[in-house]
């Protein structure tokens, strides 16, 4: 129920006086309100909850979590290759 | 699809999973608060990945399953009436009232039409001036801007046929009152990104230092749930109990501050009924006296509809964390997705429902 899928701005426009922008999900595109989300821009890409964008994503972070994480794993690894008693 | 792939390398997860189990020591019992991240546990099998002191137990977070059924019984009875389009996200239209559900409602000539989005609903209103176009406003702090706007939008458009039969939830009281029973066993929180993303973290700041619990804002991937899970591991073994976020691609501290004071706007704070734990004082939302000419439940006389739970049905207990699925004699007898008995099996974010969609019908590592 609180399914909120990332969508990226294609245009902005206006609609009976609200924010709203087309976002393209992987190739659908769907009328977004955007009166949540007024500095995004076209080519951001937002968090978007039945037809509302709640949050711009943080490109940035995304990325450097995602590499975090990879780092992370393998640290987890190399340590856990440090673990493995020396065979007597 | 970008920022969705990226967080389902299995590659990755299995390392998250190998330094897990290096890190756990004692037995810790984690709580997924949200429906959607119960969804993904199962759908992933992510517990296999788990070592055998970390043990999932699923919260309250799926706002379909805890609406209570009186509320079910009210959608019904307007749905019925002849001057109603009666409009709904998909997931409310199979959860059985005490008579029926709202699709039997449609199936008997009822005007009921599922909605992408709440804004869908004015559209319908303004096209049909002789008709009353109400929606069904259920779900958590992720949801209650967009019905806030619908509502708000009404009256700028001076709409006179749109209504709001509204069920909108919390999450940070509920929490609360799963920690406060005296019987409780949850010793750390993943909370719901997506709420968070509309409230911030800094609600659940006070929850984890008032009752000394871990708690760590998580996304929706199964990378987002295992770094949640390390990191709740983490400030178990070491003692620590502090928020943490893991999800800051999409949350900050403050949250949405524009949603947060348009549903401040249109709504009220209130007591709520959740369906299976009862009334939580405070735990929800009702449409405020400025925009009370919009509530369906005043408009159609509906405020007094009661409604009597199945006696069997244990959702209650799995909602607090305290049984699992398998451990009621009605799971997969009696209540099925189709036939759900209660709270927990009736919506597919429910986590009955979860547990019969991917298999899960026997005891999971001796739980």
């Amino acid at each position: 129920m609180c399914l909120a899928i990332p969508g990226q701005i294609e245009e902005l426009f206006d609609n009976d006086g609200l924010k709203m922008a087309r976002v393209n999900f992987g190739g659908i595109r769907r009328a977004t309100c955007m009166e949540y989300a007024p500095g995004a821009a076209a080519g951001d890409y937002v968090l978007v909850h039945v037809g509302f964008a709640i949050s711009v994503i943080n490109e940035a972070e995304a990325a450097r979590q995602y590499e975090a994480l990879k780092v992370s794993g393998d640290l987890a690894e190399a340590q856990n290759t440090l673990r493995v008693p020396e065979a007597e | 699809m970008k920022y969705l792939d990226e967080y389902r390398d299995a590659e990755v997860a299995s390392k998250l999973a190998n330094q897990l189990k290096h890190l756990v020591s004692h037995e810790w019992t984690i709580m997924e608060v949200c429906g959607g991240q119960t969804h993904t546990i199962c759908q992933y099998g992510l517990e296999e990945l788990l070592p055998d002191g970390i043990e999932l137990v699923h919260g309250p977070g799926c706002p379909v399953c805890v609406t209570p059924l009186e509320l079910i019984d009210k959608a019904v009875t307007i749905a019925g009436l002849p001057d109603v389009i009666f409009c709904s996200f998909g997931d409310m239209l199979r959860v059985p009232g005490s008579e029926c559900d709202l699709l039997e409602v449609k199936a008997r000539g009822g005007d009921v039409r599922v909605l992408y989005s709440p804004l869908d609903a004015l559209k319908i209103a303004t096209s049909n001036p002789d008709k009353k176009v109400v929606f069904f406003a259920v779900g958590f702090e992720t949801t209650a801007p967009a019905n806030a706007m619908a509502v708000w939008q009404a009256r700028r458009l001076g709409l006179r046929n749109f209504f709001l039969l509204c069920s909108h939830v919390t999450v940070p009281p509920v929490i609360s009152a799963i920690l406060q029973a005296p019987q409780n066993k949850v010793n750390a929180f993943l909370a719901p990104g997506h709420v968070c993303a509309v409230m911030g973290w800094r609600e659940y700041e006070p929850i984890s230092s008032h009752y000394q619990v871990p708690i760590v804002v998580t996304g929706f991937e199964p990378l987002d749930l295992l770094e949640g899970i390390v990191r709740c591991a983490k400030q178990l073994e070491s003692g620590e109990a502090k928020l943490e976020n893991q999800y800051g691609r999409a949350v900050n501290r403050l949250g949405n501050q524009g949603a947060q004071s348009l549903v401040c706007e249109v709504f009220d704070i209130t007591d709520r009924a959740w369906r299976g734990l009862g009334l939580i004082p405070k735990s929800g939302y009702r449409l405020s006296f400025p925009f009370r000419d919009y509530d369906a439940e005043r408009v159609f006389g509906v405020e007094t509809v009661t409604a009597q739970e199945s006696p069997v049905c244990i959702s209650g207990q799995i909602l607090r964390g305290l049984k699992k699925p398998h451990q009621c004699p009605a799971f997969a007898r009696q209540c099925t997705p189709e036939h759900p008995l209660g709270a927990t099996m009736v919506s597919s974010e429910g986590t009955c429902a979860a547990y019969y969609k991917f298999g899960r019908f026997a005891p999971w590592k001796g739980i």
